[in-house]
């Protein structure tokens, strides 16, 4: 039975119907618009589908809607500023860090929450907080290489 | 129904030739300016009823481009990004030949309606073919820019210049006029001549460059538009239900079954699917519709090792041998001081692409559009009309990005599913497969297993080298959808699949006295319609036949007492071949050894290399790597590229595609084989069909360009590197344990068997 669930998205508050056990990630997409997490699985298990829920990375393909509510949804979309990409996005153009470019909303949002709780993560942290994300064009070089710039550059911002 | 236009930066509405002005270049007539442009850019289609040429023939019209009143250029080209960059190397292509800055340029693909018939992208001859149309029509554009420049500045065509799509004096350049004031609001037919003059590679100030992708700050802000995310208006949503089991026959459907939102249980033959008003609907209605199947026969074997005996003792349906076969193989291993043999095998793969395929089509009528993920949408265009029995005027395919493309993949079977369930209703119709109908039943790259021998005299030299392969038949193994049977829905329907019988040869270029290639392709008709039905995976057949011949190369040189680079010099007549070798192993800084290391301590390293040719491009690979002796698990630490594609058109794309052909085939090495057992595929997910994760990457991947000069002639590099990679892995792991693994995936388990056999 449909229900009515309330909940913002990207700074929006937003009011949608549906059956409460519908994924979020259907929500997202067919009802509000949202196109950057994608379908990849349905079943948590490549990452395609995160977005933020109050700041933490979630996998929206198996979080039923009805869990969103009263949240704060981030999605890739609303990860920008104003007028100015995040470090994650930015890093991610300038090491050229896509191909097919469909399971890079899971890096990027997996990264941007994994920097934002641990700035100063080691190769190795990084590498295992990105574990379990999957990108089958074998996008990992650049990706690693543009998760590095991105902490740099926070790294900086922060001390300046 | 708006009139969709598919560029590198998004979809668009087609509106580039809608104003009236234009110079359009076209390589012959009557071209898709005079028979197309008006009738597709004059007026917004009917519904779904428009009529398309039959053909946009690249023969005699390999592309086209425009020109608008504005300056901006508009070129078409029957190729497709699959996320490698392609785009931006056309634009780079043809902003070089016309004189324009980049972002004037825009490139369409991959719409039946609209642009020149390449086939499609496959083979790596994106730019081989499609760059070098688009070159002879962006120079061809320039030339009459010129000309109508001199008439305007009267001033000779030889003392005119171009920069950033402005004509000037060369002498005076305050004497200047821009393309799109040239091109004003008049329409002007050029047709490219048989040699265009193109510019001199030596003069090339964009081509060449390392170019940051089109494509990729759109897909950062998730604004890039996959096909997975066309909304048409008033579109259903759709799922399948595929058999249980594979030769598993339809017995009864229960239509009146009612689940929220369900709007038709859409059957025919062993086709079932449902539709309903919402996505999350058709999710669930397909989950809970009652379907009943026959129970049949057991059609795959119980794993691996049967299916290779089957692969070993079967009777081919057809046997090749290749044509640089030459000399007495049988008697120079009858006449052997020593014959080594070794045999390998090579397992079913799965595309696996990141997202279920999914396709939106609306058939009506009058006609059908279908918006496909594929990578061939020219000759799916001809499929779809022959499931919906349409003549193919009255089809149109669109392609739009698909969530990665690596031969082909589940694409087109969504494609022509969501044609059948689209008539079925009348209506736009979306479906996207599950994970599970994705990974379970996406036609899987062919398995092969390969008996290799090398006679050697008294002096340990090769006096032959044999190589026997054995596979399916390439009947069934078709590179593209170019017939209803080659889709899924085409064989759940009754049909047959169509190709041609392709031999599973290794490509090498080594200098033996006597050699013989041979490959036996076995029939295996019945696999049509099952999860287990093949087809090109990237570089069709290439990382079996490399890892086949590049590891007994191998054991060939530990067997002669030579290093495995010093072997491949030594029997490399080519310079070309043997250039990547050594810039390899020069950069990789190879250890040379005429033994495997002695292993001691738990965790050891190993080093190795293999090559492989690809359709005149040249790779060479040097694996580093770490095992763990106690678990069988091990990482590659670097990787060490050498890489002959001729000239590169983009060194920055170049090595993105270059680092991606090297993580997936390492997974494809490490970790895939297709799960079965005797009716089921089991490989349905991520957890049953495991690919590389990030902490697998490697620390260091180095790059050597070799042969990047500005007069040789660019050849592919979507796929090669992919080749040797399964090759490198096992020599590599070789020289750290002193053992064997031919059979891939080297997982934890077979690697700790090879050290315990």
């Amino acid at each position: 039975m449909a229900r009515t669930i309330d909940f913002t998205v990207n700074g929006r508050r937003e009011s949608v119907e549906a059956d409460p056990r519908t994924p979020l990630l259907t929500v997202l997409r067919n009802d509000l618009g949202q196109h950057g997490p994608k379908f990849g699985c349905g079943l948590g298990q490549c990452g395609a589908c995160t977005v933020h829920m109050d700041g933490v990375a979630i996998r929206s393909c198996a979080t039923p809607v009805s869990s969103a509510r009263g949240t704060h949804i981030t999605t890739l979309e609303g990860l920008a500023g104003a007028g100015t990409l995040h470090a994650v996005q930015q890093a991610f153009i300038d090491e050229q860090a896509a191909q097919c470019g469909y399971c890079i909303n899971g890096w990027i949002m997996t990264a941007a929450a994994l920097l934002a709780s641990n700035p100063h993560a080691s190769e190795q942290e990084i590498r295992r907080g990105l574990s379990g994300l999957k990108c089958r064009c074998g996008t990992h070089m650049s990706i690693l290489r543009a998760v590095r710039l991105a902490q740099a550059r926070l790294g900086t911002a922060r001390t300046a | 129904m708006e009139d969709y236009v598919v560029t590198q930066r998004g979809l668009t509405r087609r509106d580039f030739l809608r104003s009236g002005g234009a110079l359009v270049v076209s390589f012959a007539l009557p071209g898709c300016v005079s028979s197309v442009a008006p009738a597709t850019a004059g007026a917004p289609f009917p519904a779904a009823g428009g009529v398309w040429p039959a053909k946009i023939d690249a023969a005699s019209l390999d592309s086209w481009l425009a020109i608008g009143a504005d300056g901006g250029v508009t070129a078409c080209v029957g190729k497709i990004e699959a996320g490698m960059g392609i785009g931006t190397a056309f634009t780079q292509i043809v902003a070089e030949e016309l004189d324009v800055p980049l972002e004037r340029v825009t490139i369409v693909m991959g719409d039946t309606a609209t642009t020149p018939d390449q086939r499609g992208t496959g083979s790596s001859n994106g730019i081989m073919t499609g760059g070098a149309a688009l070159r002879r029509a962006g120079a061809e554009g320039r030339a009459a820019l010129l000309e109508l420049a001199s008439k305007r500045l009267r001033v000779p065509v030889a003392e005119l210049a171009v920069r950033d799509g402005v004509v000037f004096v060369a002498a005076d350049p305050a004497k200047r006029v821009a393309y799109g004031e040239l091109v004003g609001g008049q329409r002007f037919d050029v047709k490219v001549s048989e040699k265009p003059k193109v510019k001199n590679p030596r003069d090339y100030r964009v081509v060449g460059q390392p170019v940051p992708r089109l494509d990729i700050p759109p897909k950062v802000r998730g604004e890039y538009r996959y096909v997975a995310d066309l909304v048409v208006p008033g579109m259903l949503h759709a799922r399948v239900i595929r058999p249980p089991e594979a030769g598993a026959q339809l017995v009864r459907v229960d239509e009146s079954q009612r689940l929220p939102g369900l709007l038709k249980v859409v059957h025919q033959g062993n086709f079932v699917a449902v539709v309903c008003e919402r996505e999350e609907q058709a999710v669930e209605a397909a989950r809970a519709l009652h379907v009943e199947w026959s129970k049949p026969a057991p059609m795959y074997w119980t794993g691996y090792d049967a299916l290779f005996e089957h692969l070993r003792s079967a009777k081919p349906k057809v046997t090749k041998a290749d044509a640089g076969n030459r000399g007495d193989v049988e008697a120079a291993l009858a006449g052997a001081a020593r014959v080594v043999e070794a045999r390998y095998d090579y397992p079913f793969q799965s595309h696996a692409s990141m997202g279920p395929a999914c396709a939106v089509a609306d058939v009506r009528e009058g006609g059908a559009i279908v918006w496909s993920g594929g990578q061939k949408p020219y000759p799916l265009r001809h499929a779809l009309a022959e499931l919906l029995q349409l003549p193919a005027e009255k089809v149109r395919v669109i392609w739009m990005p698909g969530p990665g493309s690596y031969g082909m993949n589940d694409a087109d079977d969504c494609a022509a599913d969501c044609a059948l369930v689209a008539r079925a209703m009348g209506k736009p119709v979306r479906l996207q497969y599950m994970r599970h109908d994705a990974t379970g039943w996406d036609p899987k790259g062919p398995p092969a297993t390969f008996r290799m021998r090398a006679a050697l005299d008294a002096s340990h030299a090769v006096r032959a080298w044999d190589c026997e392969a054995r596979g399916f038949s390439g009947d069934i193994r078709p590179s593209g959808t170019d017939v209803a049977g080659d889709t899924l829905a085409g064989q759940l329907t009754g049909r047959k699949a169509k190709s041609k019988d392709a031999p599973q040869f290794p490509e090498e270029g080594y200098d033996f006295p006597a050699k013989r290639k041979v490959s036996h392709l076995l029939p295996w008709d019945h696999s049509l319609g099952t999860g287990l039905r093949t087809a090109h995976l990237r570089d069709p057949d290439g990382m079996a036949t490399c890892f086949a011949s590049e590891s007994f190369a191998d054991e060939v040189a530990y067997a002669m007492g030579v290093d495995p680079v010093e072997f491949r010099l030594r029997h490399l007549g080519d310079p070309a071949h043997a250039a990547v070798v050594k810039a390899a192993a020069e950069k990789a800084g190879w250890r040379s050894h005429t033994a495997p290391r002695a292993p001691r301590g738990r965790v050891v390293r190993g080093q190795g290399l293999a090559y492989a040719p690809r359709h005149g491009s040249l790779v060479a690979v040097v694996a580093d790597l770490e095992v763990d002796r106690a678990t069988g698990g091990f990482r590659v630490t670097r990787f060490t590229v050498a890489h002959d594609c001729g000239f590169v058109i983009n060194p920055l794309n170049l090595r993105g595609t270059i680092e991606a052909n090297l993580m997936q085939a390492m997974s494809r090495a490490k970790h895939e084989a297709v799960r079965f057992d005797g009716t089921r595929v089991l490989s349905v997910d991520w957890l049953t069909y495991p690919i590389i994760d990030v902490t697998e990457a490697p620390d260091v991947v180095d790059i050597v360009l070799v042969n990047n000069v500005a007069g040789a002639k660019p050849v592919g590099a979507g796929e090669p590197t992919t080749r040797p990679v399964a090759a490198a892995i096992a020599n590599a792991l070789h020289d750290a344990l002193g053992v064997r693994v031919r059979r891939v995936p080297f997982t934890p388990e077979s690697v700790l068997a090879a050290i315990r056999a």
